[in-house]
Protein backbone atom coordinates (compact mmCIF):
# COMPACT_ATOMS: atom_id res chain seq x y z
CA UNK A 1 0.00 0.00 0.00
CA UNK A 2 0.72 3.61 -0.96
CA UNK A 3 0.76 5.86 2.58
CA UNK A 4 2.37 8.29 1.26
CA UNK A 5 2.13 9.95 -2.14
CA UNK A 6 4.57 12.38 -3.53
CA UNK A 7 5.30 14.59 -6.66
CA UNK A 8 7.72 16.69 -7.67
CA UNK A 9 6.86 19.80 -10.21
CA UNK A 10 8.24 23.00 -10.26
CA UNK A 11 11.01 22.65 -7.67
CA UNK A 12 8.13 21.40 -5.18
CA UNK A 13 7.39 18.31 -3.93
CA UNK A 14 3.84 17.93 -3.07
CA UNK A 15 3.86 15.07 -0.33
CA UNK A 16 0.16 13.57 0.50
CA UNK A 17 -0.79 11.07 3.84
CA UNK A 18 -3.02 8.98 1.84
CA UNK A 19 -5.11 6.42 4.04
CA UNK A 20 -8.13 8.56 4.01
CA UNK A 21 -10.31 5.41 4.69
CA UNK A 22 -8.37 6.14 8.43
CA UNK A 23 -8.32 9.58 8.29
CA UNK A 24 -4.76 9.65 7.23
CA UNK A 25 -3.54 8.34 10.28
CA UNK A 26 -0.71 6.84 11.16
CA UNK A 27 0.33 3.48 11.20
CA UNK A 28 4.38 2.10 11.42
CA UNK A 29 4.61 1.37 7.66
CA UNK A 30 3.06 4.71 6.68
CA UNK A 31 5.66 6.41 8.60
CA UNK A 32 8.38 4.67 7.45
CA UNK A 33 7.18 5.40 4.33
CA UNK A 34 7.34 9.00 5.29
CA UNK A 35 10.54 8.88 6.49
CA UNK A 36 12.09 7.41 2.47
CA UNK A 37 9.83 10.59 1.19
CA UNK A 38 11.80 13.13 3.23
CA UNK A 39 15.25 11.57 2.35
CA UNK A 40 14.35 12.18 -1.43
CA UNK A 41 13.41 15.94 -0.35
CA UNK A 42 16.20 16.58 2.03
CA UNK A 43 18.94 14.68 -0.55
CA UNK A 44 17.14 16.30 -3.60
CA UNK A 45 18.26 20.30 -4.47
CA UNK A 46 15.85 20.58 -7.12
CA UNK A 47 12.90 20.43 -4.36
CA UNK A 48 13.12 23.92 -3.28
CA UNK A 49 9.63 23.62 -0.85
CA UNK A 50 8.02 20.82 0.33
CA UNK A 51 3.98 20.65 1.02
CA UNK A 52 2.27 18.65 3.22
CA UNK A 53 -1.26 17.83 2.93
CA UNK A 54 -4.11 15.56 3.04
CA UNK A 55 -6.09 12.83 1.24
CA UNK A 56 -9.73 13.07 1.31
CA UNK A 57 -11.77 14.89 4.29
CA UNK A 58 -9.14 14.41 6.35
CA UNK A 59 -5.34 16.57 7.52
CA UNK A 60 -4.37 13.21 9.58
CA UNK A 61 -5.99 12.05 12.87
CA UNK A 62 -2.50 10.92 14.40
CA UNK A 63 -1.60 7.89 15.62
CA UNK A 64 -4.06 5.34 14.24
CA UNK A 65 -5.21 3.70 17.54
CA UNK A 66 -6.39 0.52 15.99
CA UNK A 67 -2.56 -0.39 15.55
CA UNK A 68 -2.15 0.02 19.93
CA UNK A 69 -5.16 -2.11 20.91
CA UNK A 70 -4.40 -2.54 24.45
CA UNK A 71 -4.84 -5.93 26.19
CA UNK A 72 -5.76 -4.79 29.26
CA UNK A 73 -4.13 -8.15 31.32
CA UNK A 74 -1.15 -7.88 28.99
CA UNK A 75 1.95 -5.99 30.01
CA UNK A 76 1.49 -2.27 29.13
CA UNK A 77 2.48 -0.92 25.31
CA UNK A 78 5.56 1.50 25.04
CA UNK A 79 4.56 4.18 23.57
CA UNK A 80 7.95 6.07 23.86
CA UNK A 81 9.17 3.67 21.60
CA UNK A 82 7.04 5.23 18.76
CA UNK A 83 7.52 8.72 19.89
CA UNK A 84 11.09 8.03 19.64
CA UNK A 85 10.87 6.01 16.48
CA UNK A 86 9.29 7.77 14.37
CA UNK A 87 7.75 11.24 15.21
CA UNK A 88 10.36 12.92 16.92
CA UNK A 89 12.40 11.83 14.29
CA UNK A 90 10.26 13.13 11.63
CA UNK A 91 9.79 16.84 13.66
CA UNK A 92 13.12 17.20 13.58
CA UNK A 93 14.11 16.70 10.44
CA UNK A 94 11.68 19.08 8.99
CA UNK A 95 12.58 21.55 11.43
CA UNK A 96 16.22 20.95 10.09
CA UNK A 97 15.29 21.05 6.35
CA UNK A 98 16.64 23.71 5.30
CA UNK A 99 13.68 24.85 2.60
CA UNK A 100 10.21 25.82 3.60
CA UNK A 101 7.55 23.32 4.62
CA UNK A 102 3.86 24.12 4.11
CA UNK A 103 1.11 22.28 5.72
CA UNK A 104 -2.27 22.46 3.81
CA UNK A 105 -4.47 21.24 6.50
CA UNK A 106 -7.34 20.04 4.08
CA UNK A 107 -9.74 18.76 7.04
CA UNK A 108 -9.46 17.55 10.67
CA UNK A 109 -5.71 17.76 12.29
CA UNK A 110 -5.88 15.71 15.19
CA UNK A 111 -3.47 14.21 18.15
CA UNK A 112 -0.27 13.86 16.30
CA UNK A 113 -1.91 15.19 13.04
CA UNK A 114 -2.54 18.68 14.66
CA UNK A 115 1.34 18.64 16.31
CA UNK A 116 2.18 17.48 13.17
CA UNK A 117 1.07 20.55 11.30
CA UNK A 118 2.07 22.96 13.85
CA UNK A 119 5.94 21.55 13.20
CA UNK A 120 5.56 23.50 9.92
CA UNK A 121 7.25 26.32 8.82
CA UNK A 122 3.73 27.85 7.00
CA UNK A 123 0.19 26.31 8.03
CA UNK A 124 -2.76 27.16 5.58
CA UNK A 125 -5.98 25.82 6.91
CA UNK A 126 -9.33 25.15 5.00
CA UNK A 127 -12.01 27.42 6.69
CA UNK A 128 -13.90 23.76 7.71
CA UNK A 129 -10.67 22.21 8.87
CA UNK A 130 -9.98 22.25 12.72
CA UNK A 131 -7.83 21.46 15.20
CA UNK A 132 -7.73 19.37 18.29
CA UNK A 133 -5.28 18.25 21.06
CA UNK A 134 -6.83 14.87 21.59
CA UNK A 135 -4.12 13.18 23.64
CA UNK A 136 -5.51 14.61 27.26
CA UNK A 137 -8.91 12.62 26.46
CA UNK A 138 -6.62 9.87 26.35
CA UNK A 139 -4.37 10.08 29.39
CA UNK A 140 -1.70 10.88 26.58
CA UNK A 141 0.81 14.28 26.54
CA UNK A 142 0.57 15.83 23.49
CA UNK A 143 3.59 14.43 21.12
CA UNK A 144 5.08 15.17 17.58
CA UNK A 145 6.41 18.22 18.95
CA UNK A 146 2.99 19.75 20.72
CA UNK A 147 4.47 20.59 23.91
CA UNK A 148 7.42 23.09 22.30
CA UNK A 149 5.24 24.21 19.82
CA UNK A 150 1.78 24.89 21.23
CA UNK A 151 3.31 27.26 23.80
CA UNK A 152 5.48 29.22 21.39
CA UNK A 153 2.29 29.42 18.61
CA UNK A 154 -0.62 30.01 21.37
CA UNK A 155 0.46 31.27 24.57
CA UNK A 156 1.04 29.76 27.69
CA UNK A 157 -2.79 29.70 28.67
CA UNK A 158 -4.09 28.77 25.68
CA UNK A 159 -1.73 25.70 25.00
CA UNK A 160 -2.81 24.70 28.85
CA UNK A 161 -6.42 24.97 27.66
CA UNK A 162 -6.10 23.44 24.50
CA UNK A 163 -3.92 20.30 26.16
CA UNK A 164 -5.62 19.70 29.04
CA UNK A 165 -9.20 20.15 27.52
CA UNK A 166 -8.30 18.64 24.36
CA UNK A 167 -11.58 20.45 22.80
CA UNK A 168 -11.76 21.61 18.99
CA UNK A 169 -10.24 24.33 17.38
CA UNK A 170 -11.18 25.84 14.49
CA UNK A 171 -9.10 26.96 12.03
CA UNK A 172 -10.46 30.45 12.18
CA UNK A 173 -10.00 30.45 16.15
CA UNK A 174 -5.96 28.84 15.68
CA UNK A 175 -5.88 31.72 12.53
CA UNK A 176 -7.21 34.38 15.25
CA UNK A 177 -4.85 32.94 17.88
CA UNK A 178 -2.08 33.48 15.44
CA UNK A 179 -0.78 29.73 15.51
CA UNK A 180 -1.35 29.49 11.89
CA UNK A 181 -0.57 31.47 8.97
CA UNK A 182 -3.68 31.92 6.96
CA UNK A 183 -7.12 30.52 6.56
CA UNK A 184 -9.15 30.06 3.24
CA UNK A 185 -12.02 28.82 1.70
CA UNK A 186 -12.27 25.16 1.49
CA UNK A 187 -12.38 25.40 -2.25
CA UNK A 188 -8.86 27.65 -2.22
CA UNK A 189 -7.22 25.85 0.09
CA UNK A 190 -5.08 23.48 -2.95
CA UNK A 191 -4.63 27.04 -5.15
CA UNK A 192 -3.27 28.91 -2.02
CA UNK A 193 -1.01 26.23 -1.18
CA UNK A 194 -0.04 25.45 -4.21
CA UNK A 195 0.85 28.64 -5.35
CA UNK A 196 3.06 29.84 -2.10
CA UNK A 197 5.24 26.40 -2.54
CA UNK A 198 5.58 27.91 -5.89
CA UNK A 199 6.34 30.78 -5.03
CA UNK A 200 8.78 29.42 -2.63
CA UNK A 201 10.78 27.22 -5.19
CA UNK A 202 11.62 30.23 -6.95
CA UNK A 203 13.17 32.48 -4.25
CA UNK A 204 16.90 31.89 -2.72
CA UNK A 205 16.21 29.11 -0.75
CA UNK A 206 19.60 28.65 0.70
CA UNK A 207 19.02 32.08 2.21
CA UNK A 208 15.73 30.97 3.34
CA UNK A 209 16.83 27.70 5.03
CA UNK A 210 19.36 29.90 7.18
CA UNK A 211 15.95 32.43 7.96
CA UNK A 212 13.96 28.99 9.17
CA UNK A 213 17.39 27.86 11.40
CA UNK A 214 17.87 31.35 12.70
CA UNK A 215 14.19 31.52 13.60
CA UNK A 216 14.12 27.69 15.14
CA UNK A 217 17.48 28.84 17.19
CA UNK A 218 16.06 31.99 18.57
CA UNK A 219 13.69 29.94 20.64
CA UNK A 220 16.39 28.77 22.81
CA UNK A 221 19.22 31.47 22.31
CA UNK A 222 19.68 34.55 24.35
CA UNK A 223 19.85 37.58 22.44
CA UNK A 224 23.49 37.93 22.77
CA UNK A 225 23.80 34.32 21.15
CA UNK A 226 20.89 34.93 18.42
CA UNK A 227 23.44 38.45 17.38
CA UNK A 228 26.50 36.29 16.64
CA UNK A 229 24.14 34.06 14.92
CA UNK A 230 22.79 36.71 12.75
CA UNK A 231 26.42 37.63 11.73
CA UNK A 232 27.12 34.15 10.97
CA UNK A 233 24.47 33.60 8.98
CA UNK A 234 24.20 36.96 7.43
CA UNK A 235 28.07 36.18 6.54
CA UNK A 236 26.92 32.83 4.66
CA UNK A 237 23.96 34.54 3.11
CA UNK A 238 26.36 37.19 1.79
CA UNK A 239 28.21 34.61 -0.20
CA UNK A 240 25.68 32.99 -1.89
CA UNK A 241 25.36 32.96 -5.33
CA UNK A 242 21.70 34.02 -4.80
CA UNK A 243 23.23 37.13 -3.30
CA UNK A 244 24.63 38.28 -6.08
CA UNK A 245 22.43 37.51 -8.05
CA UNK A 246 19.46 39.90 -6.30
CA UNK A 247 21.35 42.70 -5.82
CA UNK A 248 22.52 42.45 -9.66
CA UNK A 249 19.52 42.07 -10.82
CA UNK A 250 17.96 44.85 -8.25
CA UNK A 251 20.76 47.48 -10.05
CA UNK A 252 19.63 46.67 -13.30
CA UNK A 253 15.76 46.54 -12.48
CA UNK A 254 15.45 43.32 -13.57
CA UNK A 255 13.78 40.38 -12.13
CA UNK A 256 16.08 37.88 -10.31
CA UNK A 257 16.54 34.08 -11.66
CA UNK A 258 17.33 32.38 -8.02
CA UNK A 259 19.03 29.45 -8.36
CA UNK A 260 18.74 28.42 -4.24
CA UNK A 261 22.18 28.41 -3.93
CA UNK B 1 47.89 14.55 -3.80
CA UNK B 2 49.56 14.93 0.10
CA UNK B 3 47.72 13.46 2.47
CA UNK B 4 48.12 16.39 4.63
CA UNK B 5 47.99 20.08 2.86
CA UNK B 6 50.20 22.35 5.09
CA UNK B 7 49.30 26.20 4.26
CA UNK B 8 50.68 29.01 6.37
CA UNK B 9 48.38 32.38 6.18
CA UNK B 10 50.49 35.08 7.88
CA UNK B 11 51.49 34.10 11.32
CA UNK B 12 48.92 31.14 11.03
CA UNK B 13 50.02 27.47 9.97
CA UNK B 14 47.11 25.20 8.48
CA UNK B 15 47.11 21.48 8.66
CA UNK B 16 44.50 19.69 6.88
CA UNK B 17 44.06 15.89 7.06
CA UNK B 18 43.34 15.05 3.46
CA UNK B 19 42.70 11.24 3.50
CA UNK B 20 39.24 11.89 2.30
CA UNK B 21 38.44 8.02 0.98
CA UNK B 22 39.60 6.86 4.75
CA UNK B 23 37.13 9.29 5.98
CA UNK B 24 40.81 10.34 7.69
CA UNK B 25 41.70 8.06 9.61
CA UNK B 26 44.93 8.60 11.25
CA UNK B 27 47.14 6.09 10.39
CA UNK B 28 51.07 6.25 11.33
CA UNK B 29 52.26 8.03 8.39
CA UNK B 30 49.77 10.86 8.66
CA UNK B 31 50.61 11.20 12.47
CA UNK B 32 54.19 11.11 11.36
CA UNK B 33 53.44 14.12 9.11
CA UNK B 34 51.69 16.11 11.17
CA UNK B 35 54.47 15.59 13.97
CA UNK B 36 57.24 16.83 11.17
CA UNK B 37 54.97 19.55 10.37
CA UNK B 38 54.41 20.52 14.01
CA UNK B 39 57.93 20.11 14.77
CA UNK B 40 59.23 22.19 11.36
CA UNK B 41 56.57 24.92 12.62
CA UNK B 42 57.82 25.10 16.05
CA UNK B 43 61.41 26.56 14.68
CA UNK B 44 60.37 28.72 11.82
CA UNK B 45 59.64 31.96 13.94
CA UNK B 46 57.20 33.09 11.09
CA UNK B 47 54.73 30.56 12.92
CA UNK B 48 52.72 31.87 15.71
CA UNK B 49 50.14 29.48 15.93
CA UNK B 50 48.72 26.42 14.15
CA UNK B 51 44.94 25.19 13.59
CA UNK B 52 44.25 20.99 12.55
CA UNK B 53 41.15 20.85 10.56
CA UNK B 54 39.58 17.79 8.37
CA UNK B 55 36.84 18.65 5.61
CA UNK B 56 33.41 19.33 5.96
CA UNK B 57 32.19 15.83 6.71
CA UNK B 58 35.08 14.19 8.89
CA UNK B 59 37.53 15.88 11.21
CA UNK B 60 39.27 12.02 11.35
CA UNK B 61 37.37 8.95 11.89
CA UNK B 62 39.71 7.12 13.98
CA UNK B 63 42.84 5.25 13.62
CA UNK B 64 43.37 2.82 10.57
CA UNK B 65 42.05 -0.24 11.29
CA UNK B 66 43.58 -2.50 8.81
CA UNK B 67 47.01 -1.22 10.16
CA UNK B 68 45.81 -2.04 13.67
CA UNK B 69 44.24 -5.48 12.40
CA UNK B 70 47.94 -6.65 11.70
CA UNK B 71 49.10 -5.67 14.69
CA UNK B 72 49.47 -8.91 17.74
CA UNK B 73 50.53 -8.15 21.33
CA UNK B 74 54.48 -8.03 20.82
CA UNK B 75 53.40 -5.88 17.97
CA UNK B 76 51.64 -3.37 19.36
CA UNK B 77 54.22 -3.19 22.83
CA UNK B 78 56.60 -2.02 20.27
CA UNK B 79 54.06 0.00 18.13
CA UNK B 80 55.92 3.50 17.19
CA UNK B 81 52.44 5.33 17.63
CA UNK B 82 53.05 6.52 21.14
CA UNK B 83 55.96 7.87 20.11
CA UNK B 84 54.25 9.88 17.05
CA UNK B 85 51.25 11.01 19.60
CA UNK B 86 54.36 12.65 22.10
CA UNK B 87 55.85 14.38 19.13
CA UNK B 88 53.29 15.81 18.56
CA UNK B 89 52.04 16.49 22.09
CA UNK B 90 55.84 18.08 22.21
CA UNK B 91 54.18 20.95 20.22
CA UNK B 92 54.95 24.38 22.39
CA UNK B 93 52.83 26.74 20.66
CA UNK B 94 49.20 27.32 20.32
CA UNK B 95 47.64 24.29 18.72
CA UNK B 96 43.75 24.80 17.37
CA UNK B 97 41.56 21.86 16.28
CA UNK B 98 38.52 22.95 13.71
CA UNK B 99 36.42 20.29 13.91
CA UNK B 100 33.24 19.69 11.80
CA UNK B 101 31.48 16.44 11.36
CA UNK B 102 33.42 13.45 12.87
CA UNK B 103 36.02 13.18 15.29
CA UNK B 104 36.32 9.96 16.12
CA UNK B 105 38.44 7.93 18.23
CA UNK B 106 41.78 8.92 17.53
CA UNK B 107 40.65 11.82 15.45
CA UNK B 108 38.59 13.03 18.89
CA UNK B 109 41.85 12.00 20.74
CA UNK B 110 43.87 14.41 18.34
CA UNK B 111 41.07 17.11 19.07
CA UNK B 112 40.94 16.56 22.47
CA UNK B 113 45.20 17.01 22.60
CA UNK B 114 45.34 20.73 20.84
CA UNK B 115 44.89 23.56 22.91
CA UNK B 116 41.48 25.15 21.94
CA UNK B 117 38.69 22.86 19.98
CA UNK B 118 36.65 24.86 17.84
CA UNK B 119 33.35 23.16 16.74
CA UNK B 120 31.42 23.30 13.76
CA UNK B 121 27.80 22.16 14.64
CA UNK B 122 27.73 19.48 12.64
CA UNK B 123 30.35 17.80 14.41
CA UNK B 124 30.14 15.03 16.96
CA UNK B 125 32.62 13.30 18.99
CA UNK B 126 33.17 10.28 20.38
CA UNK B 127 35.67 7.19 21.47
CA UNK B 128 33.99 4.10 19.92
CA UNK B 129 37.08 1.78 20.73
CA UNK B 130 34.68 0.08 22.98
CA UNK B 131 32.35 -1.17 20.24
CA UNK B 132 35.53 -3.02 18.67
CA UNK B 133 36.51 -4.75 21.48
CA UNK B 134 39.18 -2.54 22.33
CA UNK B 135 39.69 0.75 24.29
CA UNK B 136 41.02 4.63 23.70
CA UNK B 137 44.82 4.25 23.11
CA UNK B 138 45.81 7.71 22.59
CA UNK B 139 44.80 9.69 26.12
CA UNK B 140 40.90 9.55 25.36
CA UNK B 141 40.52 8.25 28.51
CA UNK B 142 42.44 10.71 30.51
CA UNK B 143 42.09 13.70 28.62
CA UNK B 144 37.94 13.35 28.20
CA UNK B 145 37.73 12.82 32.07
CA UNK B 146 39.72 16.02 32.79
CA UNK B 147 37.78 17.99 30.15
CA UNK B 148 33.96 16.74 30.76
CA UNK B 149 33.96 14.98 34.25
CA UNK B 150 33.19 11.56 35.62
CA UNK B 151 29.85 11.10 34.53
CA UNK B 152 30.24 11.79 30.35
CA UNK B 153 33.46 10.35 30.25
CA UNK B 154 32.48 7.11 31.48
CA UNK B 155 29.21 7.34 29.54
CA UNK B 156 31.27 8.15 26.13
CA UNK B 157 34.00 5.52 26.80
CA UNK B 158 31.86 2.72 28.13
CA UNK B 159 29.06 3.03 25.22
CA UNK B 160 30.86 4.18 22.66
CA UNK B 161 28.30 6.83 21.38
CA UNK B 162 29.27 9.81 20.41
CA UNK B 163 27.87 13.61 21.59
CA UNK B 164 26.97 16.90 19.53
CA UNK B 165 29.18 19.67 19.20
CA UNK B 166 26.70 21.47 21.77
CA UNK B 167 26.78 18.96 24.37
CA UNK B 168 30.38 18.95 23.97
CA UNK B 169 30.60 22.49 24.02
CA UNK B 170 28.01 22.55 27.23
CA UNK B 171 31.15 20.12 29.00
CA UNK B 172 33.75 22.21 28.01
CA UNK B 173 35.60 19.95 25.29
CA UNK B 174 34.73 22.68 22.48
CA UNK B 175 35.57 26.72 23.30
CA UNK B 176 33.45 27.56 20.64
CA UNK B 177 30.84 25.99 18.23
CA UNK B 178 29.81 27.91 14.97
CA UNK B 179 27.93 27.49 11.72
CA UNK B 180 30.25 24.71 10.05
CA UNK B 181 30.45 26.71 6.90
CA UNK B 182 32.65 29.30 8.93
CA UNK B 183 34.76 26.69 11.55
CA UNK B 184 37.56 27.07 9.97
CA UNK B 185 37.47 30.50 8.86
CA UNK B 186 36.32 31.42 12.63
CA UNK B 187 39.73 28.90 13.94
CA UNK B 188 42.22 30.69 11.76
CA UNK B 189 40.96 34.25 12.68
CA UNK B 190 41.38 33.18 16.80
CA UNK B 191 44.86 31.30 15.64
CA UNK B 192 45.54 34.57 13.90
CA UNK B 193 44.56 36.78 17.14
CA UNK B 194 46.22 34.65 19.64
CA UNK B 195 49.23 34.44 17.18
CA UNK B 196 49.65 38.31 17.41
CA UNK B 197 50.70 37.90 21.55
CA UNK B 198 54.31 37.77 22.18
CA UNK B 199 55.83 34.30 21.53
CA UNK B 200 57.32 33.75 24.78
CA UNK B 201 54.73 34.52 26.78
CA UNK B 202 52.37 32.10 24.49
CA UNK B 203 54.31 29.40 25.02
CA UNK B 204 54.99 30.15 28.63
CA UNK B 205 51.08 30.57 29.12
CA UNK B 206 51.07 27.04 27.35
CA UNK B 207 53.45 25.45 29.48
CA UNK B 208 51.94 27.04 33.11
CA UNK B 209 48.36 25.65 31.37
CA UNK B 210 49.54 22.11 30.62
CA UNK B 211 50.88 21.56 34.28
CA UNK B 212 47.66 22.36 35.76
CA UNK B 213 46.79 18.51 34.59
CA UNK B 214 50.57 17.39 36.27
CA UNK B 215 51.07 18.84 39.59
CA UNK B 216 49.33 19.68 43.03
CA UNK B 217 47.90 23.51 43.40
CA UNK B 218 50.77 24.47 45.28
CA UNK B 219 53.23 22.74 42.79
CA UNK B 220 51.44 24.58 40.04
CA UNK B 221 51.41 28.09 41.25
CA UNK B 222 54.90 27.87 42.16
CA UNK B 223 55.45 26.78 38.92
CA UNK B 224 53.69 29.37 37.47
CA UNK B 225 55.34 32.00 39.04
CA UNK B 226 58.82 30.92 38.04
CA UNK B 227 57.47 30.93 34.67
CA UNK B 228 55.91 34.58 35.21
CA UNK B 229 59.20 35.50 36.68
CA UNK B 230 61.17 33.99 32.94
CA UNK B 231 58.57 36.53 31.29
CA UNK B 232 60.03 39.71 33.13
CA UNK B 233 63.35 39.09 31.79
CA UNK B 234 62.43 39.43 28.17
CA UNK B 235 62.09 42.19 25.84
CA UNK B 236 58.41 41.51 24.65
CA UNK B 237 57.18 42.07 28.01
CA UNK B 238 58.38 45.61 28.13
CA UNK B 239 57.34 46.52 25.02
CA UNK B 240 53.86 45.12 25.92
CA UNK B 241 53.36 47.32 28.80
CA UNK B 242 54.79 49.98 27.01
CA UNK B 243 52.87 49.90 23.90
CA UNK B 244 49.73 49.44 26.42
CA UNK B 245 50.60 52.58 28.07
CA UNK B 246 50.90 54.48 24.86
CA UNK B 247 48.36 53.36 23.66
CA UNK B 248 49.62 51.50 20.57
CA UNK B 249 49.78 47.90 19.31
CA UNK B 250 52.44 46.50 20.40
CA UNK B 251 55.65 45.00 18.11
CA UNK B 252 56.78 41.65 19.34
CA UNK B 253 60.24 40.24 18.64
CA UNK B 254 60.26 36.89 20.21
CA UNK B 255 62.60 38.03 22.66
Amino acid sequence: MTFILSDVQNGVMTLTLNRPERLNSFNDEMHRQLADVLTQVERDDTIRCLLITGAGRAFCAGQDLNDRNVDPSGAAPDLGASVENFYNPLIKRLAALPKPVIAAVNGVAAGAGATLALGCDMVIAARSANFIMSFSKLGLVPDCGGTWYLPRLAGRARAMGLALLGDKLSAEQAHQWGMIWQVVDDEALNDTARQLAVHFASQPTFGLGLVKKALNASEINTLEEQLDLERDYQRMAGRSEDYREGVSAFLAKRTPVFKGK
Amino acid sequence: MSELLVSQNGRVLTLTLNRPEARNALNNALLDQIALALEAAQQNESTGAVVITGNDRFFAAGADLKEMASLDMPATLNDPRPQLWARIERFNKPLLAAVNGYALGAGCELAMLCDIVMAGDNARFGLPEITLGIMPGAGGTQRLIRSVGKALAYKMVLTGEAITAQQAQQAGLVAEMCPAALTLEYSEKLAARIAQHAPLALQAAKTALRQAHELSLSQGLAHERQLFTLLAATEDRQEGIVAFLEKRPAAFKGR
